[in-house]
């Protein structure tokens, strides 16, 4: 009999085209995800070379970063450089033939919502993109990762990439959650004991009775933050709610090809007595609904906490703290719902999901948004933002203040017209709060969604059992 | 890729910790489609004032350290973004090596693969080079890939550890994707089993 296998390992297994004695392997890729901002480079090198997109029906591509998330962005992109970038990606799409949805499609949005959405993603796969939150698509229990861009060169010309394996880590949430509390509290809390280093040079399985309890759509989020812990990727087994999900999906397999699947599908979990290099466990019940209040991932505290001080911290990270204040414009001390802000982000492929914008809608609905406030809602995709319309999510959204956008990365980067001026404060429901991450001088608060709806109502941090 | 064996070189301090990939190069320089050209707007936020101009205690604005080579800096240099564009934006101001205790995963690839050399160390080596580099541009560090030892301005060595693929790469310069199209046999023949046993993917 064969060692107990994890997850991770049965995955790599399966793709592993050839390993060579100092561990160097090459995997194969299943998948490939292509945005404009990452693969201009990439095809470039394939052009200069003289060579082919090994296999352009693996390869998806779809505009987000830089698209404008206005009702008139069809109109044209005022940045030229904007401009040029979503040009290329149009070029290259059609050039090299791979599966391509433009700006003006109605499944087009951010990539890591599209791919799951589309059917794309699928269960023990390898997912790869030139983008660090490809982690997303762990979710479904297959190997998901961002790469650079030689990488996406590399995969784009040969559908391998060139690994050596990580180790395995587990981080098991035992229970059930508490009411108010989400799949990003999880994602959150579980970084904010981590550290933004802690997961480096591992792929995370998540699991436990409350990662069983969420939606796929929770299971995302859970994910798409693995890479804000440092790991490599995050992932979760597939079971019932996966197959549910991804069942009828226009890329998923059909009939006869289906059944296969399902028989292959639900071989992809981590064997009893598999081993683990590192293991984290955390009580459902001990999480409660999160904030960030500095400059890196891990400034992570429940909402009911107050600011630390840099005296609180040992090492290289007094001093990041003392920076991390300043920059934030915060006092050692206060109480987190103190922090009062100008603007709320919804949206980002953390939260850009259908379940996230009727989260929102759960809270704000027949109230209205704090005068004065800036709140926008950006939908994942043009299909959640159809969705949302024909459920009436976006009439309650609309009608409480917030401005309806259209599908894009919109302010998680601010690689587009929606930025943060200087000094400015927003309760964001996407993955980053890095220095200038939201706009130059832009202070971010991390939080989930019913939180950013909760800070929306009153004007500041909220505790959103509160309300 | 620019091949890569040894360098002598000023360094350059940064001990702050997390250094995200938006803080080496901002979002706003991801707009290009080249690879070059980046080095002006590396740590640009950190580098220029809202006016565009250069903020004097910022460490590579100084006199000593303009034309630094290597940088040493806290701990998790790289986090964040997959953006190559923060290494291109390193190697298009200068830095060929950069040591620091951890590197962010998808960075410290990103490296190799132009030319970059990451050297993770202990703390206390760390430290060591951290004071070295603040002595300015007296301090000059030499790197020296192939025998993995780096040697301070007081003549001390320190050793360190290099992946042997990857050290290969960048001793010779060589294209990865070269290296991998040599395998294509093998890729053509998994490509075959597998199709044939996962038909839906």
């Amino acid at each position: 009999m064969s060692a107990p296998k994890t997850l991770y390992d049965k995955i790599w297994d399966a793709h592993l085209v050839s390993e060579d004695e100092d561990g160097t392997s090459l995997l194969y890729i299943d998948r490939h995800l292509v945005h404009e901002v990452t693969s201009p480079q990439a095809f470039e090198g394939l052009r200069n070379a003289g060579r082919k997109v090994h296999a352009p029906d693996k390869t998806i591509a779809v505009p987000d970063h830089n698209v404008p998330t206005t009702l008139d962005r069809l109109e044209g992109v005022e940045n030229e450089e904007s401009r040029i970038q979503l040009e290329a990606l149009d070029k290259n799409a059609k050039d090299f033939g791979v599966h391509y949805y433009p700006v003006d499609d109605v499944r087009q949005g951010v990539v890591h919502i599209v791919g799951p959405e589309q059917g794309w993603t699928l269960p023990g796969m390898t997912v790869v993109c030139g983008d660090s939150h490809t982690a997303t698509h762990g979710a479904f229990g297959s190997l998901a990762h961002g790469i650079g861009t030689s990488e996406v060169e590399h995969v784009l010309a040969t559908q391998t990439l060139i690994q050596t394996k990580s180790k395995n880590m587990k981080v098991e949430i035992t229970g059930k959650l508490p009411a108010g509390v989400t799949a990003k509290d999880i994602t959150m809390t579980v970084i904010g004991k981590t550290g933004t280093a802690g997961g480096t040079g591992y792929v995370i399985e998540y699991c436990g009775e409350a990662i069983r309890d969420l939606s796929m759509e929770g299971r995302m989020t859970v994910c798409n933050m693995a890479i804000e812990g440092g790991a490599r990727a995050g992932l979760i087994a597939p079971d019932e709610t996966t197959f549910e999900y991804v069942k009828g999906r226009p890329h998923a397999p059909k009939g006869g090809q289906w059944e296969l699947a399902m028989e292959n599908w639900k071989t992809l979990f981590s064997d009893e007595d598999a081993h683990f290099d590192k293991v984290l466990t955390i009580r459902a019940e001990d999480i409660a609904p999160a904030v960030t209040w500095g400059t890196s991932p891990e400034d992570v505290l429940p909402i009911t906490g107050n600011v630390p001080s840099p005296e609180d911290f040992t090492g290289g990270k007094v001093d990041a703290v003392k920076r991390a204040l300043e920059y934030m414009g915060l006092t050692a001390g206060m109480k987190l719902t103190d922090i009062q802000i100008d603007t709320v982000f919804i949206g980002s492929c953390t939260n850009g999901r259908i379940e996230d914008l009727r989260a929102v809608a759960d809270v704000v609905k027949g109230k209205k948004i704090k005068e004065g406030i800036r709140a926008m809602v950006v939908p994942g995709s043009g299909l959640v933002r159809a969705q949302a319309e024909e459920e009436g999510v976006a009439q309650i959204l609309i009608d409480a203040g917030f401005e309806w956008r259209l599908a894009g990365c919109s302010m998680c980067l601010a690689m587009n017209p929606d930025q943060l001026q200087p000094g400015e404060r927003c309760a964001a429901t996407s993955n980053r709060n890095f220095e200038g991450r939201q706009g130059r001088g832009g202070r971010t608060h991390l939080m989930s969604p019913a939180m950013a709806a909760a800070a929306a109502l009153t004007g500041h941090l909220t505790d959103v059992r509160d309300l | 890729m620019e091949k890569f064996a040894k360098l002598s070189g000023v360094a350059a301090p940064m001990p702050l910790i997390n250094i995200d990939t938006d803080m080496i190069i901002p979002k706003l320089f991801l707009k290009t489609i080249k690879r070059s050209g980046l080095g002006k707007n590396l740590f640009d936020e950190m580098r220029y004032d809202d006016n565009g101009d250069e903020i004097s205690d910022f460490v590579l604005n100084k006199p000593a350290y303009r034309n630094a080579q290597i940088l040493v800096a806290g701990d998790n240099f790289g986090c964040g973004s997959s953006r190559e564009h923060a290494p291109w934006a390193l190697l298009d101001f200068g830095i060929r090596v950069v040591i620091s205790t951890s590197f962010a995963d998808i960075f410290f690839n990103n490296c190799f693969k132009n030319g970059i050399l990451p050297i993770v160390l202990p703390q206390e080596d760390v430290d060591k080079l951290m004071d070295d580099a603040g002595r300015g541009a007296n301090a000059v560090v030499t790197v020296d890939l192939e025998n993995q030892v780096i040697t301070g301005p007081d003549g001390g060595t320190i050793e360190f550890t290099v992946d042997a693929f990857k050290k290969h790469c960048l001793l010779n310069g060589l294209d990865d994707i070269g290296l991998t199209m040599q395998k294509s046999d093998a890729i053509d023949a998994f490509e075959e089993e597998y199709s044939a046993a996962t038909p839906w993917v």
